[in-house]
C-alpha cells in the first residue's frame, strides 16, 4: 500500500558506489540522513527495471559510523551537501572529503552560555565594480526568516548566496522518543501550509512501521485533505507571485478564492488548514453531508472562476512580459537534484509521487502529471494552474467515489510493536520524503525531507544572471518552506 | 518678458494684498489636499480589488503619527541626511506653487515658469538620491541608482514637452500658457495630444507609479523611490511623505491647468468664481485619481530595463509635437 522499499546494511565501499550512481544520474537522491553513529541515503530508481512494476524503486543504504565520519557524497554530488552540513551539525557525524565545512543549521547558538555566534564566512566574492547586498533574514513582509546575499555587477545578480536554519525548532530531536499521538501533532507543525502533506507521510510511514492498514474512508478523505490543501496553495502561490510584479488585482481574485477553500476546509473538518485531521491509523474527522455539500459547491465555484483568472493572466501582457524567461532553471539542473513539485515539473522532470509511487486512492483515479519545458517563472505558474485543474478533477472523482466505513482505527487499538516505514507523498511544493523507526510504539527516530531541499538550492540557480528587482518574483514562484527546511 | 508685462496687469487691478492672500490660500490649499489625493487613490486601488480600504484620512494620521515620532538616525548620517527632507519638502511646495491650480495670474507664478518647475523638481531629486546614498546601506544606493537612471531619461522628456507647448502657446510660462489655451481657439492639435500622453508617461515616471516603481510594494530589492526613504523616520519620513504626495497633485494639475483648463479663475475674478473653481479643480483631481487607480491596477510593473522604453516613448512623443509644429508652420 505505501512506498516499497529495502533498507540494506553497507559498508564504505557500496556507499561510495550508490554515489556513483547519483554522480552518473542513474539514481536520484531522496534525501540523506543520520542516527546516532549511523548514516542513511535514500536513492530513487527512476530507470530501473523494476520501475514499471513501482517495486523496489527506493533504496535506503545505511553506513555505521564508528569514527563518527562517513565518505561524503556531497563531495561529488552536489545536492547532498547541505544535507550533510545539517547531518554535521545534528548528529556530530562528519562528511570526509565535504569542501564545504561551514556549519548550516547551527547558527552557533545552541549553547547555554549566551556567547556571541561566531560570524558566518560567505563565499568570497572577487573582481571589480561588484558589489553586495544583503537581504534578511527578517524581510519587510510577512513571511519566515532567512537571509540572501547577493553579489551584483550593478543591477545583474552574478551570485546568490542562501543562509538559512533560522526557524531550526529541533524537530528531530521533539520527534525521538515522543509517543505516537505527539509525535503526530509534531508532524503536522513542521510546515504550516503543508500540514496535511506532513501528517499523510507521518501516517503512512508509521502504518508501513506497523504494517497496519487504515480503513478505505480514511484513505479517501486524506486525498480529499491533500487537494483542498493543493487547491489552496496553488491559490494563494498564483496571486502572490503575480502581485509581486505589482499585479495586484490578481492577488484580489485569488486571495477571494483561497479563502473560499479555506472557509470550506473549516466547514468540512473543523480547521482552516486542516491540521492534526491526518492522523496515524486514520483520520480524526468525518466529512458530513454538509461538508459533502460544500465541498461540491466550492468545486462549482472554482470550475467557474478560475477559467476567466487563467485568461487574465494569459491576455495581461505587462504580467507575462515579467515572467516569461525570468529565473530560468535548467531541466539538466532538476534532474540532477531530483527537484520535485512545481520547480521540477516546469522543467521537463515529470515526477509526481501521488503517480511515481501509486498509493491508495490515487491509483484508482485518473489524472495528468501536467509537465512543461520552459523552466521560468511563467512554467512555474502555468504547472500550478493546470495542477489546480487536476485537483478539481480528482476532488470530484474523489467526492463521487467516497466509501464508506470506520474512520480510524483508535490510538489505543495500534499496535505496540516496532519496525520502520516510509512514506513519499506529494505535497503542495512537492515530493516529501518521511522515514520512521519505532520502537515499542514510540518513535525512536523520524526524519522528514521537505521538497524545499533541493529547491532552495536551484533558486541560487535561478536568479543567476537576472536582474535584482526580479529576485521576489524568482522566489515566490519557488516559494520554498523556510520552516520545513529549518526542522 | 511677456510675463512680466502680464504680471503687471494680473494683479494690478486687484490690490497687492489680495494678491498674496489668493496665493497664500492656494498654498494652503495644496499642502492640504495632497494627502487627501494620495488617500483617494489608494482607495480607489481598494475598492477596484473589492476591498475595503482604509478611510482616506489615512494619509493625514500617518502624517499626524509620523511627526509624533522620535527621529531614529544611523549613527554615520550626516548633515544632509538630516536636512534634505526639509530641502525636498521645501522645494517641492514651491514648485507646486507656481502651478497655476484653480486660478491663472496667481502672483507667485510670474517668478518661474514650466523649466523653474521642472528644475526644482529636479533638486529635489538630486537631494533624495544623495540623502539615500548617504548612510551607506546597501538598499539607499540601489534605490539612487535607479531613480536616478529613471530621471535622466525623464526629464529630457519632460523639457521636450515643455517645448511642445511653449511653441503652441508661445510661453513657457504656465499661467500664460493656460490663459492661452482657455481662450484662444486652440482646437484638436495632434501635438498636444503628443505632449499630453507624453507628460502623462513623465508623471507616472515622477511619481514612482505602477508601471515604474509600486509604491505600495514591501520588497526591498524591487523599490525605487522608497528603497531611498527606508532610513528615514519620524518628522524626517513625514516630510518626505507629504514631498511625494504634494508632487502627485503637482503633476495632476499640471495635466489639468495645461490640457483641461476650463474653469480656471484668474486674477480679478469674483470670490464665486474662485469658489466654483476650486471645486472644479477638486473634481479634476478626483476624475485624475480615479484614471491613475484604474491604471495602477490593470497594468503590471515592467522591469527596471524597461523603463527606458518606457520614457525614451515620452521623450519622442515629446519630439514628435515640436516636429510637427515646426513642419505645420512651415519654418
Amino acid at each position: 500500500m505505501s512506498a516499497h522499499y529495502r533498507r540494506t546494511q553497507v559498508d564504505a565501499a557500496a556507499w561510495e558506489e550508490a554515489a556513483d550512481a547519483l554522480v552518473a544520474g542513474e539514481t536520484t537522491l531522496l534525501s540523506l540522513w543520520a542516527e546516532i553513529g549511523c548514516v542513511h541515503m535514500a536513492v530513487l530508481d527512476e530507470t530501473g527495471p523494476d520501475a514499471a512494476a513501482g517495486g523496489g524503486r527506493i533504496a535506503i543504504l545505511s553506513l555505521d559510523c564508528p569514527d563518527a565520519c562517513f565518505p561524503s557524497v556531497g563531495r561529488r554530488h552536489p545536492p547532498a551537501i547541505r544535507l550533510e552540513r545539517a547531518v554535521r551539525d545534528l548528529f556530530g557525524l562528519v562528511p570526509e572529503g565535504l569542501p564545504d565545512t561551514r556549519p548550516w543549521l547551527d547558527h552557533g547558538r545552541w549553547g547555554e552560555e549566551s556567547v556571541p555566534a561566531a560570524a558566518y564566512p560567505f563565499l568570497p566574492v572577487e573582481g571589480d565594480g561588484l558589489h553586495q547586498i544583503p537581504v534578511g533574514p527578517v524581510h519587510a513582509g510577512i513571511i519566515e526568516p532567512g537571509h540572501f546575499r547577493f553579489t551584483c555587477d550593478g543591477e545583474t545578480v552574478v551570485r546568490l548566496e542562501e543562509r538559512l536554519g533560522y526557524v531550526h525548532k529541533g524537530i528531530d530531536h521533539l520527534l525521538a522518543g515522543a509517543p505516537l499521538p505527539a509525535a503526530a501533532r509534531i508532524a503536522a507543525r513542521v510546515s504550516g501550509d503543508s500540514t496535511v502533506a506532513c501528517s499523510l507521510g507521518f501516517a503512512r510511514a508509521v502504518e508501513q512501521g506497523l504494517d497496519i492498514a487504515p480503513p478505505l474512508r480514511a484513505v479517501w478523505l486524506r486525498a480529499v485533505m491533500a487537494e483542498v490543501e493543493r487547491l489552496a496553495n496553488h491559490l494563494g502561490d498564483w496571486g502572490a507571485i503575480c502581485n509581486d510584479a505589482a499585479f495586484s488585482l490578481m492577488l484580489a481574485h485569488c486571495g477571494v478564492l483561497r479563502e473560499r477553500v479555506l472557509r470550506t476546509a473549516a466547514t468540512c473538518f473543523g480547521h482552516r488548514l486542516m491540521m492534526d485531521r491526518v492522523v496515524p491509523g486514520g483520520v480524526a474527522v468525518d466529512l458530513d453531508a454538509a461538508g459533502l455539500a460544500a465541498l461540491h459547491d466550492l468545486v462549482a465555484l472554482l470550475r467557474a472562476r478560475v477559467p476567466p483568472l487563467v485568461k487574465l493572466y494569459d491576455d495581461t501582457a505587462s504580467l507575462q512580459d515579467r515572467t516569461v524567461g525570468t529565473g530560468r532553471v535548467s531541466p539538466a539542473l532538476v534532474a540532477q537534484f531530483g527537484a520535485g513539485g512545481f520547480v521540477g515539473r516546469a522543467a521537463g522532470r515529470a515526477f509526481d509521487a501521488r503517480r511515481a509511487i501509486g498509493d491508495a486512492p490515487y491509483d484508482a483515479l485518473s489524472f495528468e502529471v501536467p509537465v512543461l519545458q520552459a523552466g521560468d517563472v511563467n512554467a512555474r505558474v502555468w504547472v500550478r494552474i493546470r495542477e489546480i485543474e487536476q485537483s478539481l478533477s480528482l476532488l470530484e472523482q474523489l467526492l463521487r467515489g467516497l466509501p464508506t466505513g470506520p474512520l480510524r482505527i483508535p490510538d489505543d487499538d495500534l499496535p505496540r510493536g516496532s519496525g520502520e516505514g516510509l512514506a513519499l507523498v506529494e505535497a503542495f511544493r512537492g515530493d516529501l520524503f518521511v522515514w520512521v523507526r519505532l520502537e515499542a510504539g514510540q518513535v525512536r527516530r523520524c526524519h522528514l525531507r521537505d521538497a524545499s531541499w533541493f529547491q532552495w538550492p536551484l533558486l541560487e540557480a535561478a536568479i543567476e544572471g537576472n536582474i535584482v528587482a526580479d529576485f521576489p518574483l524568482c522566489n515566490k514562484s519557488f516559494n520554498c518552506s523556510y520552516s520545513g527546511h529549518d526542522l | 518678458m511677456n510675463g512680466i508685462a502680464l504680471a503687471g496687469a494680473g494683479w494690478g487691478g486687484q490690490g497687492l494684498l489680495a494678491a498674496l492672500l489668493i496665493q497664500a490660500g492656494q498654498m494652503a490649499l495644496v499642502l492640504l489636499a495632497a494627502p487627501l489625493l494620495v488617500g483617494i487613490v489608494r482607495k480607489a486601488k481598494a475598492r477596484l480589488q473589492r476591498r475595503r480600504g482604509a478611510s482616506v484620512l489615512q494619509p493625514y494620521r500617518d502624517l499626524r503619527r509620523l511627526l509624533g515620532k522620535e527621529v531614529v538616525l544611523a549613527e554615520n548620517a550626516s548633515w544632509l541626511f538630516r536636512t534634505a527632507p526639509y530641502a525636498i519638502f521645501a522645494a517641492t511646495w514651491v514648485a507646486a506653487a507656481l502651478v497655476p491650480t484653480f486660478a491663472t495670474g496667481l502672483i507667485f507664478s510670474w517668478t518661474g515658469d514650466l523649466i523653474v518647475i521642472t528644475a526644482l523638481l529636479g533638486g529635489a531629486r538630486f537631494a533624495l538620491a544623495l540623502a539615500g546614498m548617504d548612510i551607506g546601506t546597501s538598499f539607499g544606493g540601489l534605490g539612487a541608482s535607479r531613480e536616478v537612471m529613471i530621471a535622466s531619461l525623464a526629464e529630457p522628456a519632460m523639457l521636450m514637452l515643455v517645448f511642445c507647448v511653449a511653441i503652441v502657446a508661445g510661453s513657457t510660462q504656465l499661467s500664460s500658457v493656460a490663459a492661452y489655451m482657455l481662450t484662444q481657439p486652440v482646437g484638436l492639435r495632434v501635438s498636444l495630444a503628443l505632449a499630453l500622453v507624453a507628460l502623462c508617461i513623465v508623471a507616472v515616471a515622477e511619481n514612482g507609479r505602477v508601471p515604474v516603481d509600486n509604491p505600495a510594494t514591501h520588497l526591498e530589492l524591487t523599490m525605487v523611490h522608497e528603497a531611498m526613504v527606508l532610513e528615514y523616520s519620524g518628522r524626517h519620513l513625514a516630510m518626505i511623505e507629504l514631498a511625494s504626495a504634494l508632487k502627485l497633485l503637482l503633476f495632476a494639475s499640471l495635466i489639468g491647468c495645461l490640457f483641461f483648463p476650463f474653469g480656471l479663475a484668474h486674477a480679478g475674478s469674483a470670490w464665486t468664481g474662485y469658489l466654483l473653481a476650486i471645486g472644479l479643480w477638486c473634481g479634476k483631481l478626483l476624475v485624475m485619481a480615479g484614471l491613475l487607480g484604474t491604471l495602477e491596477l490593470s497594468i503590471a510593473k515592467m522591469r527596471v530595463f524597461r523603463v527606458p522604453n518606457f520614457l525614451g516613448a515620452a521623450f519622442m512623443f515629446g519630439l514628435l509635437g515640436v516636429l510637427l509644429l515646426f513642419v505645420s508652420r512651415g519654418m
